[in-house]
């Protein structure tokens, strides 16, 4: 462990809620000069959130910040920056159709004579910004013309010069660069440390974590779970902790889901055969049965959103066949799907799922309005009627069906997007992350509520990043790793075994 | 009873009719105090005549427009061509009455005068093929932005600009005058009041039938306002927007042959210039946002006529009409200083301090 007194930020006892959303809690966090430290967790870890308190752009409603050596109160983005904190963000904000060098140094140009910009001195000025980075480059061509790991650079020296930076972040820098670019930002990321910068590394491959990392901080469902140093933590050990096995809140899930099981049909309902989509997922083979709870389990990006899009129709499969009662399927979109009987209740609920303005009531009616055509409507009382039986089947808090759906909180939100689709009735029920940012009991409540859909004979797909509650809802469970289906668990629960196949060979 | 007035009041203060009403009563209110005899009307040959009734006849392109506008602006769309369809379907009316222009003579000039039963083409034909050819001009922008992801100002400026050439190809780029009739009943004809009431209210009824007794208007809204989740859901976006631009070119076809219709005239120059603006700015009026989602066909109708009774009113103080367009800025002003939400919630709590305190007084009065 490095040395306390070498802390440039300690953060303790930092807790923030949002509405409906206990983000962050009680969470203990240190940077130390001269180290390179991953931030690691799944989505609605709280990593995000965190580096948000720390550059200021949220406030923590508990927990103080301490930056060298001193209690500091972060009030904005401005106020970090001045302190010598600085972030470089997952998509590269800068202009691409201005130059390097005016991207470097724009709001701060060189002049002469108080009002002229000096063009001269901007590109040198700018080329030195980039030489500290071992980075040659013609800083007069605009800044599109390079690639995104070239701009990540650029944004980087930019960050490095705006302030007298001491604590550099990245969020997730390397999520769109080749092999090749990856490691060249690793060099400079090096460079950098020698030079006794600070820098928090937020990424989701593991690889990388152990490539560049010294430290790694842990982090799941708002908490800190530990600070380790990367060579004394195996592969194993970091996904266990990522995944994690909260023992909070376990009831007869189990029993009541070997119950269900005696509900398996024999006869397949979807099959695909080779099904796949080159730059999206391999080909893979999937059976899936009415009555039958299928978990998919898998890193971020180890491509198990995309199974539930090629399955859902919203990509078209390039290879491979898909059969629906033994009925090869040849349209692939979701209005097609839904008029088979198949429901995709999608990963990102803010983008694909909710439409903010419109009402509870249609919000919940949307999918079985599209599957009956734009010609039959339902009747604006028959629309109440179905809201109202959902609210209070998935006791969703609201004073009335005519609500906008913006303004409920995020689990209430996903329940409604979940009552959406168990009012088109489909026959299949493909569940991204719907538990994803919300509390501890809806959680349970809608885990509870996939074990009883197939108990009433649908057939569901859950996919998950908490490994414990694919366990826990899954008659079945598939492994995704690399985009592409790495093995099958059936039966017995191999909690080991599937770690073993979400991590890879390797470990 | 009362908690019945209540709700129906509290729901009507929620709709989005108060804005642009109100906004038509400050101008009326204006100008029963300055203008003689605005509220006037008089029976002349069985025919209604006074200001109200030239605020009808001129406003209702425009609220036609609206309506069309509306639909397009509720996907998230824009049309910037309306204006131009309308000079293409009034082009193709009059060549359809008259074709000698393109040397389909068929009887001498004279004869056309002296005959206004005359229409070269059948009656029906001379009303539809104008408007099949409109709601062509909308289906080529829905394309263009459903189909082919152009945005939609940039894919409807296309036949903005080309449409008038269009029109002037029709027609050779003469102006054809109408003599027949009936095609001049359409925007002159009264039947007590202005025949172009007829026209709007029938529109009204269909587009408000076409939205709301089915599903479209929700999917619309929808598309509007998260087009991805529309998608998600399973309603087919691009059919959707597809259909706002053809009823939005329909709208604009009709649009075009009630004012050639008014005028007796196909100028393809004039007719519909700049009326996109209108159009767009009655939808505002309205309430119906840019950014797309919810709309209502009724608010864009008064936001058409708030447009129209300014122009109206000015026209009675004498106002120039060419300094009229600064006028309209003027209340565009205003009704968007209505929708400013600073003044929103200053209004909103002079309401709730009403409302709280009518029922307590009564009360206090039993």
């Amino acid at each position: 462990m490095p040395d306390p007194t070498n802390d440039i930020i300690v953060m303790t006892g930092i807790d923030k809620t949002f509405p409906g959303v206990h983000a962050l809690q009680n969470v203990d966090f240190s940077v130390a000069r001269g180290e390179i430290h991953a931030l690691v967790g799944e989505n609605g870890a709280g990593k995000s959130t965190l580096i948000k308190v720390l550059t200021g752009a949220d406030r923590p409603d508990k927990g103080t910040i301490e930056f060298d050596g001193e209690l500091v109160v972060v009030r904005s983005p401005l106020y970090a920056q001045g302190l010598g904190i600085s972030t470089v963000y997952q998509e590269v904000n800068l202009c691409p159709n201005l130059t390097v060098a005016e991207n470097l140094l724009i709001g701060r140009q060189p002049k002469t004579l108080g009002f002229a910009v000096s063009w001269k001195s901007v590109n040198f000025k700018a080329r030195e910004y980039l030489k500290q980075l071992d980075v040659d480059i013609d800083v007069t061509q605009p800044l599109g013309s390079y690639s995104i790991a070239m701009q990540q650079m650029v944004a980087i020296a930019r960050a490095l010069s705006v302030a007298n930076a001491k604590v550099l972040i990245l969020d997730e820098p390397t999520s769109s660069l080749t092999e090749h670019e990856t490691a060249q930002l690793f060099a400079v990321m090096r460079k950098l440390k020698g030079e006794g910068i600070a820098i928090v590394f937020i990424t989701h491959f593991l690889d990388q974590v152990y490539e560049v990392s010294d430290r790694v901080t842990v982090m799941r469902n708002g908490a800190h779970i530990g600070t380790y140093a990367t060579s004394s933590l195996s592969r194993m050990e970091l996904i266990r902790l990522m995944l994690g096995r909260t023992i909070a809140d376990l009831d007869d899930m189990t029993a009541h889901k070997m119950a269900a099981s005696h509900h398996i049909a024999a006869d397949s309902l979807i099959q695909a055969d080779n099904l796949g989509l080159s730059d999206s997922v391999a080909p893979f083979d999937l059976t899936l049965h009415s009555g039958e709870v299928v978990g998919i389990a898998g890193l971020l990006g180890s491509g198990r959103t995309e199974v539930a899009n090629l399955l859902f129709g919203v990509d078209k499969p390039d290879s491979g066949r898909m059969t629906m009662d033994g009925k090869v399927i040849h349209e692939f979109s979701p209005a097609a799907s839904i008029s088979r009987g198949i429901a995709l209740c999608p990963e990102d609920r803010k983008v694909e799922g909710i439409v903010s303005e419109l009402s509870i009531r249609e919000n919940i009616v949307l999918a079985m309005q599209a599957g009956q055509g734009w010609f039959r409507r339902i009747g604006t009382k028959a629309q109440y009627s179905i809201a109202d039986k959902y609210i209070s089947l998935l006791s969703i808090s609201t004073p009335s069906a005519d609500q906008k759906i913006k303004n409920l909180s995020g689990g209430n939100q996903q329940k409604v997007i979940l009552a959406r689709w168990l009012a088109a009735n489909p026959r299949l029920l493909i569940l991204d992350e719907p538990t994803r940012g919300i509390d501890v009991g809806t959680k349970a409540d809608i885990q509870r509520l996939v074990v009883s859909l197939a108990e009433e004979g649908k057939s569901c797909v859950f996919i998950s990043s908490e490994l414990d509650e694919v366990l826990r809802t899954s008659h079945r469970v598939i492994v995704m790793r690399d985009r592409a289906k790495a093995s099958e668990f059936s039966g017995e629960v191999d909690e080991k075994g599937i770690m073993q196949a979400i991590a890879g060979s390797e470990s | 009873m009362k908690g019945f007035v209540a709700r129906q009041l509290s729901k009507f203060a929620g709709s989005m009719l108060v804005t642009p009403l109100v906004a038509l009563l400050l101008i009326f209110v204006v100008d029963f105090f300055t203008i003689p005899g605005f509220f006037e009307f008089r029976l002349i040959n069985n025919q209604l005549y006074g200001s109200l009734i030239d605020i009808l006849v001129h406003g209702s392109p425009t609220m036609i427009l609206a309506m069309g506008m509306t639909l397009v602006i509720a996907t998230g769309g824009i049309d910037l061509s309306v204006g131009a369809v309308m000079a293409i379907s009034s082009s193709v009316m009059c060549i359809m009455i008259n074709p000698s222009i393109i040397g389909l003579n068929l009887a001498d000039p004279q004869f056309i005068i002296n005959n206004p039963q005359y229409t070269w083409a059948p009656l029906f034909l001379v009303f539809t093929v104008p408007l099949v050819f409109a709601a062509i001009c909308g289906l080529w922008n829905g394309m263009l932005v459903a189909y082919w992801h152009i945005q939609p100002m940039v894919a409807t400026l296309i036949l903005m600009i080309a449409g008038r050439g269009i029109a002037q190809l029709v027609t050779n780029a003469i102006q054809i005058i109408i003599f027949n009739d009936t095609v001049a009943y359409v925007g002159n004809g009264f039947i007590l009041v202005p025949f172009t009431v007829f026209i709007v209210a029938g529109v009204f009824t269909v587009a408000w039938l076409l939205t709301r007794r089915t599903a479209i208007g929700l999917f619309i809204e929808s598309v509007g306002i998260n087009s991805r989740s529309s998608y998600y859901a399973g309603i087919n976006e691009k059919r959707i927007k597809l259909v706002a631009y053809a009823f939005c070119g329909f709208c604009a076809g009709i649009a075009g042959l009630m004012v050639a219709s008014n005028l007796r005239t196909s100028d393809a120059n004039q007719i519909g210039l700049y009326t996109e603006l209108d159009a767009i700015l009655a939808v505002v009026i309205g309430g119906t946002l840019m950014s797309g989602g919810r709309f209502s066909l009724l608010a864009s109708c008064i936001g058409a006529l708030v447009l129209q009774s300014t122009i109206t009113s000015m026209l009675s103080y004498g106002v120039p009409a060419s300094a009229i367009i600064a006028v309209k800025a003027l209340v565009v002003v205003v009704v968007l200083l209505l929708y400013a939400e600073q003044i929103r919630t200053y209004g909103r709590r002079i309401l709730a301090k009403l409302t709280t305190q009518t029922p307590a007084t009564q009360e206090a009065a039993q």
